[in-house]
């Protein structure tokens, strides 16, 4: 399994919990296995998107940094109900 | 203009003042006005009003009356009582530890610590926001540092193993009792406390700074020529006695109310983590009686706390949108809790099961109506 996102979300200037709305709202967008990357500046995101993975069974992989060095949290879709 | 919540929810932020401190207030401030220095009549008045808030505290909380110290506020016996443990071990060492959980006024007087050369660094906690006595004991390693303990959490309510994290490490402690002080006995193990009285229903404007005999402790800070060497200014006695007077009514009457308090949060606990996607956050039996904290996923907090208190209920949050720096809170991150939809209840003496089932009713609508607006 590789580690880089199928797709990216674009969550810069939203402020907590749109970047979490905004990950629940399109995991369904990559298949099982695969990684969504959530590209976010707002602070609560670095907590909330680990918990969110917690409490709804996907897998937190991470966090690495977009191009213009926001920080982009990477989700990997399970097969848990999302 | 709304006239307050009709439901407070929030004496974890302040509690209402204790009819017990009510009355003695108004008496001790006819009485209560010269400087207790001074050697004329009203001066020894107020020297024994002084004198009698000392000992009445020390007795409610267990020390000598030696040992107490107002101060103007908790922050003040805060700060005082942390740098002052480092300043009595600077010999040893500049180093300060603190639990990751500890209240910003903790955090503060540690990076101003750093800030003149010390060292401050935070331990982390458990999923409950609980400090394990082996990872203190593992920081401490062959330093000598001094440790910054909470008696219980402030946010979630998990009570801390002082008296563990105490003896594991053998460093110095400094205790921030402010949560719990008068609710629970304080814990063993500590060197310097603090406390804060209008966390108990006393006045606000005294916090409580307890040295123990024999305990290295030096004024951080520029000194005064008062009657008690570790305080500057001249002291609030009215509110001191007022405070005195809410510490002992409370100690008397804990059993009953922390009984009490702790059947309704086991209710608010239950009823609230039936609603999808709720994290109920902090020790569900080693915490706080009064106090319980959840997150609501997806929620806004400030859309949360508005929208309650448009219902009658005064709540607070430790979402970052509530926040006055705007950053979430440091407690529910190092727990790994959710920092969104956070909502904190803490219960008043009086408090009734009446009060928390209408919460009850009224949460479940609200949340489902602010993740309605979010067009999940």
């Amino acid at each position: 399994m590789t580690d880089l996102p199928a797709r990216e979300l674009d969550c810069r200037g939203m402020l907590c919990p749109r970047p979490v709305i905004e990950l629940a709202r399109r995991i369904d967008s990559v298949p099982v296995g695969s990684i969504l990357g959530v590209v976010a500046d707002d602070t609560a995101a670095a907590y909330d998107i680990a918990a969110w993975c917690r409490m709804r069974g996907q897998e937190y992989v991470g966090v690495d940094a977009a191009a213009d060095g926001v920080p982009r949290y990477l989700v990997r879709r399970t097969d848990a109900p999302t | 203009m709304s006239t307050g919540p009709a439901v407070y929810l929030d004496t974890a932020s302040s509690e209402p003042l204790h009819p017990a401190a009510q009355a003695v207030l108004e008496q001790a401030l006819a009485r209560g006005y010269a400087d207790p220095r001074r050697l004329h009549g009203p001066a020894r008045d107020a020297r024994i009003l002084l004198d009698n808030a000392r000992e009445v505290t020390a007795e409610a909380l267990g020390v000598r009356p030696d040992e107490v110290s107002f101060t103007p506020s908790g922050t003040h016996a805060v700060h005082l009582g942390v740098l002052g443990l480092l300043a009595g071990h600077a010999r040893r060492g500049r180093r300060l530890l603190a639990s990751a959980v500890e209240h910003s006024s903790v955090m503060h007087a540690g990076r101003w610590h750093a800030g003149r050369g010390g060292s401050f660094d935070t331990l982390p906690v458990d999923r409950t926001g609980r400090l394990d006595p082996a990872t203190a004991s593992e920081a401490v390693a062959d330093d000598e540092p001094v440790i910054a303990v909470q008696s219980a959490n402030h946010e979630v309510g998990t009570l801390q193993p002082v008296a563990e994290i105490a003896g594991a490490t053998g460093a110095p402690v400094f205790l921030d009792a402010c949560a719990s002080a008068g609710r629970l006995p304080l814990p063993d193990g500590w060197a310097v406390a603090a406390a804060s009285a209008h966390k108990w229903g006393g006045p606000a404007g005294v916090g409580v700074l307890l040295v123990r005999k024999g305990a290295r402790w030096r004024n951080p800070f520029p000194g005064d020529d008062r009657v008690d060497e570790r305080t500057t200014g001249m002291e609030n006695v009215p509110a001191a006695l007022a405070a005195a007077a809410a510490l002992q009514a409370v100690v008397a009457e804990r059993e009953e109310v922390n009984a009490r308090q702790s059947v309704l949060v086991d209710r608010l606990r239950a009823g609230v983590a039936a609603i999808a996607d709720t994290e109920v956050v902090g020790d569900p039996v080693a915490r706080l009686p009064h106090l319980v904290t959840f997150s609501f996923l997806y929620v806004d907090g400030e859309a949360i706390v508005t929208e309650l208190d448009r219902r009658g209920f005064g709540v607070a949050s430790g979402s970052a949108c509530t926040a006055s720096t705007l950053e979430p809170s440091h407690v529910l991150a190092a727990m790994g809790a959710l920092t969104h939809g956070n909502v904190r209840v803490s219960l008043t003496r009086t408090t009734s099961g009446a009060d928390v089932d209408r919460l009850l009713a009224a949460l479940p609508e609200v949340v489902h109506r602010i993740r309605e607006e979010a067009r999940l």
